[in-house]
Protein backbone atom coordinates (compact mmCIF):
# COMPACT_ATOMS: atom_id res chain seq x y z
CA UNK A 1 0.00 0.00 0.00
CA UNK A 2 2.87 1.95 -0.02
CA UNK A 3 3.31 4.75 -2.69
CA UNK A 4 5.88 3.70 -5.29
CA UNK A 5 9.22 5.79 -5.00
CA UNK A 6 10.16 8.30 -8.04
CA UNK A 7 12.98 5.91 -9.48
CA UNK A 8 9.83 3.34 -9.75
CA UNK A 9 7.24 5.90 -11.40
CA UNK A 10 9.14 8.14 -13.28
CA UNK A 11 10.88 4.62 -15.50
CA UNK A 12 6.73 3.76 -16.00
CA UNK A 13 5.96 6.99 -17.29
CA UNK A 14 8.44 6.50 -19.52
CA UNK A 15 7.26 3.10 -20.47
CA UNK A 16 3.55 4.47 -20.73
CA UNK A 17 5.11 7.21 -23.52
CA UNK A 18 6.92 4.29 -25.45
CA UNK A 19 4.34 2.32 -25.19
CA UNK A 20 2.06 4.68 -27.16
CA UNK A 21 5.10 5.03 -29.40
CA UNK A 22 4.84 1.61 -30.30
CA UNK A 23 1.60 1.29 -31.16
CA UNK A 24 1.64 4.22 -33.79
CA UNK A 25 0.60 7.02 -30.76
CA UNK A 26 1.66 9.68 -28.84
CA UNK A 27 1.49 10.45 -25.40
CA UNK A 28 -0.35 13.46 -24.58
CA UNK A 29 -3.84 13.64 -22.41
CA UNK A 30 -5.05 17.88 -22.79
CA UNK A 31 -5.08 16.98 -26.48
CA UNK A 32 -8.25 15.32 -25.00
CA UNK A 33 -10.22 18.51 -23.45
CA UNK A 34 -9.88 19.79 -27.36
CA UNK A 35 -11.64 16.20 -28.91
CA UNK A 36 -14.14 16.34 -26.25
CA UNK A 37 -15.06 19.96 -27.23
CA UNK A 38 -15.47 19.19 -31.00
CA UNK A 39 -17.45 15.90 -29.80
CA UNK A 40 -19.95 18.63 -28.25
CA UNK A 41 -20.20 20.54 -31.52
CA UNK A 42 -17.76 23.51 -31.26
CA UNK A 43 -16.54 22.88 -34.41
CA UNK A 44 -19.74 25.03 -35.25
CA UNK A 45 -17.89 27.71 -32.99
CA UNK A 46 -14.39 27.31 -34.02
CA UNK A 47 -12.81 25.61 -36.94
CA UNK A 48 -9.81 24.81 -34.29
CA UNK A 49 -12.64 22.49 -33.66
CA UNK A 50 -13.49 20.80 -36.30
CA UNK A 51 -11.86 17.92 -37.27
CA UNK A 52 -12.62 13.91 -37.60
CA UNK A 53 -12.51 13.19 -33.67
CA UNK A 54 -12.86 10.18 -34.52
CA UNK A 55 -9.56 9.41 -35.57
CA UNK A 56 -8.45 10.77 -31.73
CA UNK A 57 -10.98 7.91 -30.51
CA UNK A 58 -7.99 5.86 -29.21
CA UNK A 59 -6.80 8.54 -27.16
CA UNK A 60 -9.96 8.44 -25.40
CA UNK A 61 -9.93 5.20 -24.58
CA UNK A 62 -6.53 5.52 -23.07
CA UNK A 63 -7.95 8.14 -20.42
CA UNK A 64 -10.98 5.92 -19.85
CA UNK A 65 -8.40 3.27 -18.92
CA UNK A 66 -6.95 6.70 -16.71
CA UNK A 67 -10.25 6.79 -14.96
CA UNK A 68 -10.09 3.21 -14.21
CA UNK A 69 -6.71 3.21 -13.32
CA UNK A 70 -7.68 5.97 -10.67
CA UNK A 71 -11.13 3.84 -9.33
CA UNK A 72 -8.76 0.65 -8.44
CA UNK A 73 -5.82 2.52 -7.29
CA UNK A 74 -7.71 4.18 -4.42
CA UNK A 75 -9.98 1.34 -3.89
CA UNK A 76 -7.27 -1.35 -4.00
CA UNK A 77 -4.25 -0.37 -3.89
CA UNK A 78 -3.45 3.05 -1.97
CA UNK A 79 -4.64 4.04 1.90
CA UNK A 80 -5.01 7.43 0.35
CA UNK A 81 -2.90 9.34 2.31
CA UNK A 82 0.32 11.66 1.13
CA UNK A 83 2.97 12.76 3.07
CA UNK A 84 5.29 15.14 2.32
CA UNK A 85 7.77 17.62 3.97
CA UNK A 86 6.98 18.78 7.27
CA UNK A 87 7.84 22.16 6.43
CA UNK A 88 5.22 22.43 3.75
CA UNK A 89 2.70 21.09 5.93
CA UNK A 90 3.21 24.06 8.53
CA UNK A 91 3.02 26.56 5.60
CA UNK A 92 -0.10 24.55 4.66
CA UNK A 93 -1.57 24.84 8.16
CA UNK A 94 -0.50 29.21 7.79
CA UNK A 95 -3.22 28.72 4.61
CA UNK A 96 -5.75 26.55 6.83
CA UNK A 97 -5.04 23.63 4.87
CA UNK A 98 -4.57 21.14 7.46
CA UNK A 99 -5.37 17.54 6.26
CA UNK A 100 -1.71 17.22 4.54
CA UNK A 101 -0.25 13.43 5.80
CA UNK A 102 -4.11 12.50 6.41
CA UNK A 103 -5.68 12.33 2.79
CA UNK A 104 -4.55 12.13 -1.02
CA UNK A 105 -6.63 15.92 -1.88
CA UNK A 106 -6.79 18.48 0.59
CA UNK A 107 -10.39 18.04 1.69
CA UNK A 108 -10.51 21.76 2.18
CA UNK A 109 -9.81 22.21 -1.28
CA UNK A 110 -11.43 19.20 -2.80
CA UNK A 111 -14.18 17.74 0.19
CA UNK A 112 -18.04 17.71 -0.61
CA UNK A 113 -18.69 20.60 2.00
CA UNK A 114 -16.17 22.83 0.24
CA UNK A 115 -18.87 23.11 -2.43
CA UNK A 116 -20.82 25.22 -1.04
CA UNK A 117 -17.96 27.57 -0.69
CA UNK A 118 -17.68 30.32 -3.56
CA UNK A 119 -14.17 30.81 -3.45
CA UNK A 120 -13.15 27.27 -3.29
CA UNK A 121 -15.25 26.92 -6.41
CA UNK A 122 -13.78 29.55 -8.04
CA UNK A 123 -10.00 28.08 -6.94
CA UNK A 124 -11.48 24.86 -9.03
CA UNK A 125 -13.07 26.50 -12.03
CA UNK A 126 -10.41 29.29 -12.63
CA UNK A 127 -7.64 26.50 -12.39
CA UNK A 128 -9.18 24.21 -14.56
CA UNK A 129 -9.92 27.04 -17.26
CA UNK A 130 -6.24 27.88 -16.77
CA UNK A 131 -4.87 24.60 -17.37
CA UNK A 132 -6.90 23.66 -20.56
CA UNK A 133 -7.03 27.56 -21.96
CA UNK A 134 -2.97 27.02 -21.15
CA UNK A 135 -2.21 23.45 -22.64
CA UNK A 136 -3.78 24.48 -25.87
CA UNK A 137 -1.74 27.44 -26.21
CA UNK A 138 1.33 25.75 -25.39
CA UNK A 139 0.10 22.72 -27.38
CA UNK A 140 0.28 20.36 -24.96
CA UNK A 141 0.73 19.74 -20.94
CA UNK A 142 2.70 17.87 -19.00
CA UNK A 143 2.75 14.74 -20.58
CA UNK A 144 3.11 16.22 -24.34
CA UNK A 145 5.79 18.91 -23.57
CA UNK A 146 7.04 17.94 -20.17
CA UNK A 147 7.91 13.94 -20.90
CA UNK A 148 7.54 13.49 -24.50
CA UNK A 149 8.57 16.55 -26.11
CA UNK A 150 11.73 16.58 -23.97
CA UNK A 151 12.52 13.05 -24.71
CA UNK A 152 12.69 14.19 -28.13
CA UNK A 153 15.20 17.03 -27.12
CA UNK A 154 12.65 19.78 -28.35
CA UNK A 155 13.32 23.20 -27.81
CA UNK A 156 9.60 24.55 -27.91
CA UNK A 157 8.86 22.00 -25.17
CA UNK A 158 11.86 23.46 -22.73
CA UNK A 159 9.99 26.67 -23.17
CA UNK A 160 6.46 25.37 -22.32
CA UNK A 161 8.15 23.58 -18.95
CA UNK A 162 9.85 26.70 -18.16
CA UNK A 163 6.17 29.01 -18.44
CA UNK A 164 4.95 25.92 -16.77
CA UNK A 165 7.32 26.24 -13.64
CA UNK A 166 7.67 30.11 -13.88
CA UNK A 167 3.47 30.20 -13.53
CA UNK A 168 3.32 27.86 -10.91
CA UNK A 169 5.69 30.08 -8.55
CA UNK A 170 3.82 32.96 -9.19
CA UNK A 171 1.11 31.32 -8.09
CA UNK A 172 2.35 29.87 -4.85
CA UNK A 173 4.90 32.78 -4.22
CA UNK A 174 2.48 35.52 -4.41
CA UNK A 175 -1.23 34.17 -5.46
CA UNK A 176 -1.85 32.00 -2.98
CA UNK A 177 -1.12 34.30 0.10
CA UNK A 178 -3.83 36.43 -1.11
CA UNK A 179 -6.19 33.36 -1.82
CA UNK A 180 -5.33 31.32 1.36
CA UNK B 1 -7.57 -5.63 -30.05
CA UNK B 2 -6.16 -2.16 -30.55
CA UNK B 3 -9.21 -0.63 -28.50
CA UNK B 4 -8.02 -3.36 -25.84
CA UNK B 5 -4.42 -2.21 -25.77
CA UNK B 6 -5.63 1.39 -25.04
CA UNK B 7 -7.37 0.64 -22.57
CA UNK B 8 -4.50 -1.06 -20.69
CA UNK B 9 -1.82 1.47 -21.34
CA UNK B 10 -4.35 3.67 -19.79
CA UNK B 11 -5.53 1.97 -17.00
CA UNK B 12 -1.72 1.43 -16.48
CA UNK B 13 -1.01 4.91 -16.55
CA UNK B 14 -3.89 5.87 -14.05
CA UNK B 15 -2.29 3.37 -11.77
CA UNK B 16 1.27 4.84 -12.01
CA UNK B 17 -0.38 8.64 -11.49
CA UNK B 18 -2.39 7.89 -8.42
CA UNK B 19 0.60 5.47 -6.48
CA UNK B 20 3.42 7.69 -7.63
CA UNK B 21 1.20 10.81 -6.08
CA UNK B 22 1.92 12.62 -9.20
CA UNK B 23 -2.28 12.97 -8.94
CA UNK B 24 -1.80 14.18 -5.57
CA UNK B 25 -2.18 17.89 -5.12
CA UNK B 26 -0.50 17.90 -1.94
CA UNK B 27 2.67 16.82 -4.31
CA UNK B 28 1.72 19.67 -6.82
CA UNK B 29 2.40 21.96 -4.30
CA UNK B 30 5.26 20.63 -2.85
CA UNK B 31 7.38 20.56 -5.93
CA UNK B 32 6.62 24.31 -6.58
CA UNK B 33 7.63 24.56 -3.01
CA UNK B 34 10.76 22.92 -3.83
CA UNK B 35 9.78 20.74 -0.52
CA UNK B 36 11.26 17.45 -1.78
CA UNK B 37 12.97 15.59 -4.55
CA UNK B 38 10.01 13.45 -5.37
CA UNK B 39 8.28 15.32 -8.15
CA UNK B 40 11.73 16.21 -9.67
CA UNK B 41 12.78 12.68 -9.63
CA UNK B 42 9.89 11.40 -11.00
CA UNK B 43 10.42 13.68 -14.33
CA UNK B 44 13.46 13.44 -14.12
CA UNK B 45 14.36 9.82 -14.59
CA UNK B 46 11.35 9.85 -17.22
CA UNK B 47 13.43 11.80 -19.02
CA UNK B 48 16.50 10.12 -18.88
CA UNK B 49 15.17 6.72 -20.27
CA UNK B 50 12.74 9.04 -22.62
CA UNK B 51 16.14 10.79 -24.01
CA UNK B 52 17.89 7.83 -24.39
CA UNK B 53 15.06 5.56 -25.97
CA UNK B 54 13.91 8.17 -28.22
CA UNK B 55 17.60 8.83 -29.59
CA UNK B 56 17.87 4.97 -29.76
CA UNK B 57 14.46 4.69 -32.10
CA UNK B 58 15.87 7.61 -34.35
CA UNK B 59 19.42 5.92 -34.59
CA UNK B 60 18.16 2.41 -35.88
CA UNK B 61 15.21 3.97 -37.24
CA UNK B 62 12.74 1.72 -35.52
CA UNK B 63 9.36 1.65 -36.61
CA UNK B 64 5.61 0.96 -35.20
CA UNK B 65 3.44 -1.77 -35.02
CA UNK B 66 2.28 -1.75 -39.01
CA UNK B 67 5.23 -0.19 -40.11
CA UNK B 68 4.54 3.00 -39.55
CA UNK B 69 6.82 6.15 -38.42
CA UNK B 70 6.70 6.82 -34.59
CA UNK B 71 4.83 10.05 -33.73
CA UNK B 72 8.28 11.68 -33.09
CA UNK B 73 7.29 15.14 -35.25
CA UNK B 74 9.33 17.71 -34.60
CA UNK B 75 7.61 20.97 -33.27
CA UNK B 76 7.29 24.31 -34.62
CA UNK B 77 9.28 26.86 -33.03
CA UNK B 78 7.67 30.07 -31.41
CA UNK B 79 8.40 31.98 -28.04
CA UNK B 80 5.37 33.59 -27.15
CA UNK B 81 3.42 30.83 -27.88
CA UNK B 82 5.26 28.28 -25.18
CA UNK B 83 6.27 30.81 -23.11
CA UNK B 84 2.65 32.48 -22.77
CA UNK B 85 0.86 29.36 -23.35
CA UNK B 86 2.94 27.22 -20.85
CA UNK B 87 2.61 30.54 -18.40
CA UNK B 88 -0.94 30.35 -18.02
CA UNK B 89 -1.00 26.13 -17.88
CA UNK B 90 1.15 26.95 -14.87
CA UNK B 91 -0.65 29.00 -13.22
CA UNK B 92 -3.44 26.41 -13.25
CA UNK B 93 -1.68 23.30 -12.45
CA UNK B 94 -0.52 24.81 -8.96
CA UNK B 95 -4.23 26.20 -8.41
CA UNK B 96 -5.42 23.18 -8.92
CA UNK B 97 -3.03 21.10 -8.18
CA UNK B 98 -3.93 18.67 -11.31
CA UNK B 99 -3.08 18.42 -14.72
CA UNK B 100 -5.32 16.93 -17.76
CA UNK B 101 -3.98 13.29 -17.06
CA UNK B 102 -4.21 13.40 -12.93
CA UNK B 103 -8.12 15.18 -13.74
CA UNK B 104 -9.07 12.16 -14.93
CA UNK B 105 -7.16 9.40 -12.58
CA UNK B 106 -8.82 11.63 -9.70
CA UNK B 107 -12.22 11.72 -11.43
CA UNK B 108 -12.18 7.69 -11.75
CA UNK B 109 -10.83 7.88 -7.98
CA UNK B 110 -13.49 9.24 -6.31
CA UNK B 111 -13.08 12.88 -6.01
CA UNK B 112 -16.25 14.76 -7.07
CA UNK B 113 -15.12 18.03 -7.58
CA UNK B 114 -12.07 17.62 -9.81
CA UNK B 115 -15.41 17.11 -12.46
CA UNK B 116 -15.80 21.45 -11.38
CA UNK B 117 -11.58 21.56 -12.84
CA UNK B 118 -12.59 19.37 -15.74
CA UNK B 119 -15.50 21.43 -16.67
CA UNK B 120 -12.99 24.55 -16.59
CA UNK B 121 -10.49 22.73 -18.27
CA UNK B 122 -12.88 22.13 -21.09
CA UNK B 123 -14.20 25.69 -20.61
CA UNK B 124 -10.34 27.03 -21.00
CA UNK B 125 -9.65 24.77 -24.28
CA UNK B 126 -12.71 26.22 -25.85
CA UNK B 127 -12.31 29.85 -25.45
CA UNK B 128 -9.05 29.30 -26.67
CA UNK B 129 -10.69 27.79 -30.16
CA UNK B 130 -12.38 30.89 -30.39
CA UNK B 131 -9.57 33.44 -28.93
CA UNK B 132 -6.41 31.61 -31.05
CA UNK B 133 -6.48 33.60 -34.07
CA UNK B 134 -5.91 37.02 -31.82
CA UNK B 135 -3.35 35.70 -29.82
CA UNK B 136 0.50 35.98 -30.60
CA UNK B 137 1.71 32.48 -31.74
Amino acid sequence: MNPWPWYVSGPLIALVMFALLFVGKQFGMSSNLRTACSIGGAGKASDFFDFDWKKERWNLIVVLGAIIGGFVSANYLSDNTVNINPDVVIKLESYGINSAGESYLPTEIFGDESLSDPKILAVLLIGGFLVGFGSRYAGGCTSGHAISGLSNLQLPSLIAVIGFFIGGLIMINFIYPLIF
Amino acid sequence: MKTLVYLIIGVFFGIVMYKSEAASWFRIYEMFEFGSFHMYGIIGSALAIGVIGTQIIKRRNIKALGGQDMQLNPKAMSIPRYLFGGLLFGLGWALAGACPGPMFVLAGAGYGSILIVIFGALGGTFIYGLLRNKLPH
